[in-house]
């Protein structure tokens, strides 16, 4: 019989403020390839697992500038580069009645940077993941939380992160199969 | 704050204290996450109700009146709607003005309200913003078929063609096709980014009771999401910037769309006010048009627990408010028509309120000067079918303010040699009364395959949700 190979362990926690204390716990015991998995945001489980801020905002700023840039040129290209035409003798380019457009260019821009950005960092769509096959997964997303340490963190020991997660008050601690 | 300012000198002042309000409960009997997941869930896991599937037929059938205008208007012309100089912009462009502004209020419920953090939004969030998409649905039918040759409606985008004409960016109209499309893909994609939680929700219940299908389906728009704090926290941020940018979006469509008239000439449009009076009136008819959709929902799925008292007062004052804001603006027009001396403006409001078309002025400002007052009494605010009722005047009452200011405007413009007047035809009356089937069908599939709340954001407001046991 081959034994799978492991991803890691999982333990579940019934209340917030129980997964709360645990992620400092095993914040402050070094691990960094490790997660939570909640069926909400958890407000502050940031802090308590030493994550730094969010990237997503770069890729949207660079969404925004392209956009606004792209409304700015294509007018001032339609409207006085490619076909120049005089309309109510108004200027073939000016930046104030391109601004309309180009406002709503930024938004838009923004706003699919920032979700491809949001995705891309996320790593989705990955539609298959080693804990979503563990039968424990159905409440993940519904009632109960759970933390997870892939057996590929530089400190992970078998039997120490075991002892880590059942001090820090984690049940029903079990392996997950990569 | 307090901490910083020293008391001056008198004893009292340092035994004052704030006032501490409890705050309002969200999500009634202690409901715990299991309870809100198989609610939600549950509605959507049903059998479908036998009162889903009359209402979809009797919405079908509605719908189809849109269809058989549509295709009347294209086989013959445009003709076959009643426009004739000068009322060259009628029910289509009312009607266009009026499904975008409803769609107003689901932004300002997903997007405005986040960032002023209003929790009560979580709950009526959801089906705000599918209201918002399916009003935008409406709402583009007019202008594109107003065109008249649809078929040449991508003329509206900057597409190069054989003609070699390019678009007059100097229109206001122009503004609008960049705005209206922009406000219709960032709806869209703000509604699925608040989706994808519960969408994994969906997948992972489906797996578990063995229904691979709808498993793979929900599991495919859910896009492996799998509750990770690691991506939750991208995903709040995300989130953020989304709403921080919908909130100059919504701001600044119907804007544009009041550039629209206010841009031009004609007495009645060219005015300053315009841009924040039709902000206002937008919000206002996308709230009415909120608690005509949830109240119903509300009783018939039994979510009182989750929409409260609390949610039917806070958007009753919104209502109040903007409708209070509109009814000013009115005020104002007529102060400034006057103060303004111009002869062409006093006389066209003046018109607008005594003159041919001043039923349709009486009624907009009974419904939207007067519905609204109602909402200052608690009394009426916890009558949910007296409220329902008041919603229904909301809309109406704002669809008469857009024929109002279009039709009156253009009927009696500078030449009295080319006035007239303008009365719908058949076909555009159909046309409207169809889009009600439309966005009714768009809605009742929503109801059936969508969870109407988003469940991860209602959890996160219970006291349960809070890891230091306070309680918020």
């Amino acid at each position: 019989m081959t034994m799978k190979k492991s991803y890691g362990l999982i333990a579940a926690f019934d209340s917030t403020p129980a997964l709360f204390r645990a992620c400092e716990q095993v914040r402050d015991a070094g691990y960094t390839r490790w997660d939570a998995t909640t069926p909400f945001h958890v407000h502050g489980l940031d802090a308590a697992m030493g994550m730094r801020r969010s990237k997503v905002p770069r890729f949207s700023l660079a969404g925004g500038v392209a956009g606004f840039i792209t409304g700015m040129s294509m007018i001032w290209f339609v409207d006085a580069f490619d076909y120049p035409l005089i309309v109510g003798g108004k200027p073939y380019f000016s930046p104030m009645f391109a601004f309309p457009v180009s406002y709503e260019l930024t938004i838009l821009f923004t706003a699919f940077a920032t979700i491809g950005g949001m995705f891309l960092l996320n790593k989705l769509p990955m539609h298959y993941h080693p804990l979503m096959k563990a039968p424990q997964f159905v409440r993940a997303m519904d009632d109960r939380f759970y933390v997870v340490i892939e057996a590929a963190d530089p400190k992970f020991h078998a039997a120490q992160t075991r002892a880590l997660l059942a001090q820090a008050g984690g049940q029903d601690i079990a392996e997950l199969e990569e | 704050m307090s901490s910083h300012i020293e008391p001056a000198g008198h004893p009292l002042l340092a035994e004052v204290n704030p006032v501490a309000i409890p705050r309002q409960e969200l999500v009634h009997h202690g409901r715990d996450f299991h309870w809100i997941t198989e609610k939600v869930c549950g509605i959507v896991e049903a059998k479908t109700p036998v009162w889903w599937w009359w209402c979809f037929g009797v919405a079908a059938f509605v719908a189809s009146f849109t269809v058989a205008g549509l295709i009347y208007l294209v086989g013959t012309g445009v003709g076959v709607w009643g426009h004739a100089n000068p009322v060259n912009w009628a029910w289509d462009i009312v009607n266009f003005v009026f499904w975008i502004g409803i769609g107003h209020a689901g932004t300002l419920i997903s997007a405005i309200l986040c960032l002023l953090r209003q929790k009560w939004r979580t709950s009526i969030n959801r089906a705000s913003e599918a209201m918002t998409i399916f009003a935008v649905v409406c709402a583009g039918i007019f202008p594109v078929f107003h065109v008249g040759r649809v078929w040449m409606a991508w003329y509206l985008f900057p597409i190069p063609n054989a003609n070699y004409i390019w678009q007059n960016f100097r229109s206001p109209l122009e503004w609008d096709v960049f705005a209206v499309s922009t406000y219709g893909t960032v709806s869209v994609l703000f509604w699925y980014v608040g989706l994808l939680p519960d969408l994994g929700t969906m997948r992972d219940r489906f797996t578990a009771a063995g229904n691979l299908l709808k498993a793979r389906l929900y599991g495919f728009f859910a896009m492996g999401w799998r509750g990770s704090n690691r991506h939750w926290a991208n995903y709040e941020m995300a989130y953020l910037i989304l709403a921080g940018v919908a909130t100059p979006l919504v701001l600044s469509v119907h804007t544009i769309v009041s550039f629209d008239f206010a841009v031009s000439l004609i007495p009645g449009w060219h005015t300053t006010i315009f841009p924040p009076y039709f902000v206002a009136g937008a919000i206002f008819s996308g709230f009415g048009m909120v608690m005509t959709l949830m109240l119903p929902l509300r009783a018939i799925y039994r979510l009182e627990d989750l929409i409260t008292q609390y949610h039917i007062d806070c958007m009753c004052k919104i209502t109040l408010a903007t409708g209070t804001m509109v009814g000013y603006a009115y005020a104002m027009e007529f102060f400034i028509a006057w103060y303004g001396a111009n002869p062409y403006e006093g006389f066209a409001f003046i018109n607008r309120a005594f003159g041919h078309y001043a039923w349709a002025y009486w009624i907009m400002i009974t419904c939207n000067v007067i519905t609204p007052q109602f909402f200052w009494s608690r009394r009426v605010r916890e009558n949910t079918t007296l409220v329902w009722i008041l919603s229904i005047f909301v809309n109406v009452g704002m669809w008469f303010e857009r024929f109002v200011i279009i039709v009156t405007s253009l009927a009696r413009d500078f030449l009295p040699s080319s006035w007239g007047y303008y009365s719908p035809s058949i076909v555009e009356i159909f046309t409207f009364f169809g889009t009600f089937g439309v966005f009714s069908v768009l809605f009742l599939l929503f109801i059936r395959f969508v969870p109407i709340m988003p469940m991860s954001e209602v959890k996160a407001v219970i006291p349960q949700a809070d890891p230091h046991g306070t309680g918020h």
